[in-house]
């Protein structure tokens, strides 16, 4: 019998381990806010716990996300982690049956087959084996497509995977070599023992055919334990860090904790939480414009490795299809907005220019936005519609008014959108009008979020037009058109609305429903959130988008954004309308028209808005 | 004897742009940054579409000169108008990534300094 010193790799490592890990736990914890921190005292007790311990085990061990993205990943991620999980788990059950006693070093069941030679007679050793055996060869099917991954990408349908730095290098390859020398050294010993089952025991057979397994299978064990060391010593200086930054992050999100402005350490748990698995890779658009190093996982990598820059920080659409795929629910854009508020801290403006503007008494306030400005076309149906209707409104942007403060908030310049919105909201609240009607989602998502507007209904068009539809206000006429409906990334993604833009062109033409819509909905390629992109690499972007729509032959696009609008109707053909031209369209061809309202249909002819 | 000053004339401060005192850094950084502002032609697109320009007297065009002549002098007051909207963008015929030259010179200006503190303790890191 050899002495037991190969042990040791892995004690330091787990020790090692557990030291870095707790410390860490408890300095994120200190570093939240004094609330989050009463936050997470008042729930720790109650069910929020059980749900985080339930979600923990379908997203960190079964990977249910992934799964739904896509299978081959999902079962690779799975057969590791919860593969591990069940060797773990079936190794302290078999040691606990065969000491029969719960007092057993905690090494015992990871070296269960190397300390335990003889084939029990205990009746139930022989299912433990079998199980064991079976676990094994699930994590080594998944330990296989890692290999693949690596090797080819597009197996999994994944064009890209990530780069990797030293650190990480080394816990992969450590990873990786676990559980093929734990086959090894179980295989060995039961080539010199019997004590394996339909795996282990014929790779036994087969090895001591032509090994000298006497002298190999001690130095194979230590293999095994040294790599089980190395991998638990590199974890927190790596990826894998993630596995405990996950568990912890979870918590902390069921707990209510959520982002700051600023950034704190709830923002370092997600940024750690990150397994770079790189499905955000191959969702992000910038692809399509070969902009290749700036896409989330990398700024997440940079913002652990403290070297990012405003090159990769700032191109970014924020269109937030990478938040829509992320399968740890981290939140990239608020967190990539927090690092840009941290960036520009030293250059914001103060806007002391801006006066108090005229204010109008009215029911509805209409702010256009400046993109909508730019598009004629929707503040001209959007006055003919309010004068058709008959509601007295006041369009607050008309003549003067500055921007509504999300470009700025988007650049990051926290401090200069305050003060924009203030002014606004100074405004709005002053003019003693119910709702808000915007035509620009972009306005829509700072109106919604930033603004504090107590009594006010913020309404982007889409959802108000909808209203007047359905109280019969404006009548719809169908057309026989086929239609597709672009979401704009601030509305849909942005804010969550999709059914309502969809219900309102229902009723006006036919919706060809696409694969690409709602939360993977393309960008135009327009967003206001990129600061680095060049004209040139949008106009790749809106053309690939471009291309998928064409694919369904629409007779036209029909989208809510003014931006969306712009930038299609400059790349194509086809034409390019907004949900508000559609409905006033409609109201000009309409035989059914509401009576009571022919005065103000009289006006809107001699006024030519329609 | 005449007061020329009542006259009409007064004697008006030099307009001398003195190139060996030029100071460039803030415009070779913005231009390393983003090179589409090479293709600027002056033509004032931006500066008529200018959602601040609308509210008071802001000069998008006049930035760019300002910033070619080393002048900037003044340059930080007038950039922080600037509201980021992106209208400017999306009407400039030569594709300029307005935005991005604003912000680069907002924050060229925190590394450089302008003519009036000059900061010369800085050595200027291009790629930093």
């Amino acid at each position: 019998m050899h002495n037991e010193y190969f042990i040791l790799p892995f004690k330091i490592g787990v020790a090692y381990l557990a030291i870095i890990v707790a410390l860490r736990f408890i300095k994120w914890t200190m570093g939240l806010s004094k609330i989050d921190k009463i936050r997470i005292w008042k729930s720790i007790l109650t069910n929020k716990s059980l749900i985080s311990i339930r979600e923990a085990f379908f997203e960190g061990l079964l990977h249910r996300k992934i799964f739904r993205i896509n299978p081959v990943l999902g079962y690779m991620h799975m057969s590791l982690a919860f593969g591990w999980f069940l060797l773990i788990v079936v190794g302290h059950i078999e040691t606990i049956v065969h000491t029969r006693s719960i007092l057993f070093p905690f090494h015992m069941p990871i070296f269960f087959r190397y300390f335990v030679t003889d084939k029990s007679d205990v009746y139930i050793s022989g299912v433990f084996s079998f199980t064991m055996d079976l676990l094994l060869l699930f994590v080594l099917s998944g330990v296989g497509l890692a290999y693949l991954k690596r090797l080819r990408s597009r197996f999994f349908g994944m064009r890209k995977t990530t780069n990797l730095k030293s650190g990480d290098k080394i816990a992969l390859i450590s990873l990786w070599l676990i559980f093929p020398l734990r086959f090894l050294a179980e295989s060995f010993s039961a080539g010199i023992c019997n004590n394996g089952n339909f795996l282990t025991q014929p790779a036994g057979n087969f090895f001591s055919s032509f090994l000298p397994l006497d002298n190999l299978t001690y130095p194979v064990w230590w293999a095994y334990s040294l790599s089980l060391g190395f991998f638990f010593i590199a974890l927190p200086n790596s990826r894998y860090m993630h596995i405990p930054a996950e568990i912890f992050f979870i918590f902390l999100r069921n707990f209510g904790i959520r982002l700051k402005k600023r950034c704190n350490t709830y923002s370092l748990v997600q940024v750690y939480s990150c397994s770079r698995c790189g499905i955000c890779l191959d969702t992000c658009q910038l692809n399509h414009a070969d902009i290749k190093t700036t896409q989330s996982v990398y700024v997440l990598k940079s913002i652990r490795n403290k070297n990012l820059t405003d090159e990769t920080l700032f191109n970014c659409l924020l269109c937030g299809r990478c938040q829509q795929v992320c399968p740890v629910g981290i939140e990239l854009n608020d967190l990539r907005i927090t690092q840009r508020i941290e960036s520009t801290l030293q250059y914001n403006s103060s806007y002391d220019y801006l006066k108090k503007g005229e204010i109008q008494k009215a029911d509805v306030i209409y702010f256009a936005g400046c993109m909508t400005h730019l598009t004629p076309a929707i503040i001209k149906s959007m006055k003919g519609i309010f004068t058709y209707a008959g509601i007295n409104y006041w369009f607050m942007d008309e003549d003067k008014a500055p921007c509504c403060g999300r470009p700025l908030m988007q650049a990051g310049q926290f401090d200069a959108a305050q003060k924009l919105i203030l002014n606004n909201q100074q405004l709005i609240t002053l003019s003693g009008a119910k709702q808000l009607v915007v035509s620009c989602p972009i306005c829509y998502k700072v109106f919604k979020e930033d603004y504090v507007l107590h009594d006010v209904e913020v309404k982007h068009h889409s959802e108000y037009l909808l209203e007047l539809v359905e109280k019969n206000i404006i009548k719809s006429v169908k057309i026989p058109e086929s239609i597709i409906y672009h979401d704009p990334c601030e509305l849909g993604r942005g804010s969550g609305i999709y059914e309502q833009p969809r219900e309102l062109l229902r009723k006006y033409v036919d919706i060809i429903s696409i694969k690409d819509e709602k939360e993977n909905s393309y960008c135009c390629g327009g967003s206001l959130a990129n600061i680095k992109i060049q004209m040139q690499e949008r106009d790749k972007i809106r053309n690939k988008a471009l291309n998928e729509y064409m694919k369904y032959r629409p007779d036209f696009l029909v989208t809510s954004c003014p931006l969306c609008k712009k930038t299609f109707s400059k790349g194509s053909n086809i034409l390019v309308y907004d949900i508000a031209e559609i409905v006033a369209k409609s109201i000009k061809t309409g035989k059914e028209r509401v009576k009571t309202l022919k005065h103000a249909q009289e006006a809107l002819y001699q006024t030519e808005l329609i | 004897m005449i007061n020329m000053d009542k006259f009409g004339f007064f004697i008006q401060e030099t307009r001398t742009i003195d190139f060996d005192q030029f100071d460039g850094r803030l415009l070779k950084y913005v231009l390393d940054h983003e090179p589409s502002f090479h293709a600027c032609l002056s033509c004032g697109g931006c500066t008529a579409t200018c959602s601040a320009g609308n509210l008071i007297e802001f000069n998008v065009r006049k930035m760019n000169l300002l910033i070619r002549r080393g002048e900037t002098e003044g340059l930080e007051n007038e950039i922080n108008k600037c509201m980021l909207c992106g209208k400017c963008i999306l009407v400039c015929p030569r594709g300029i990534n307005i935005r991005n030259v604003i912000m680069l010179i907002k924050k060229g200006i925190l590394i450089f300094g302008t003519e009036k503190k000059l900061r010369p303790d800085l050595t200027y890191n291009y790629y930093a």
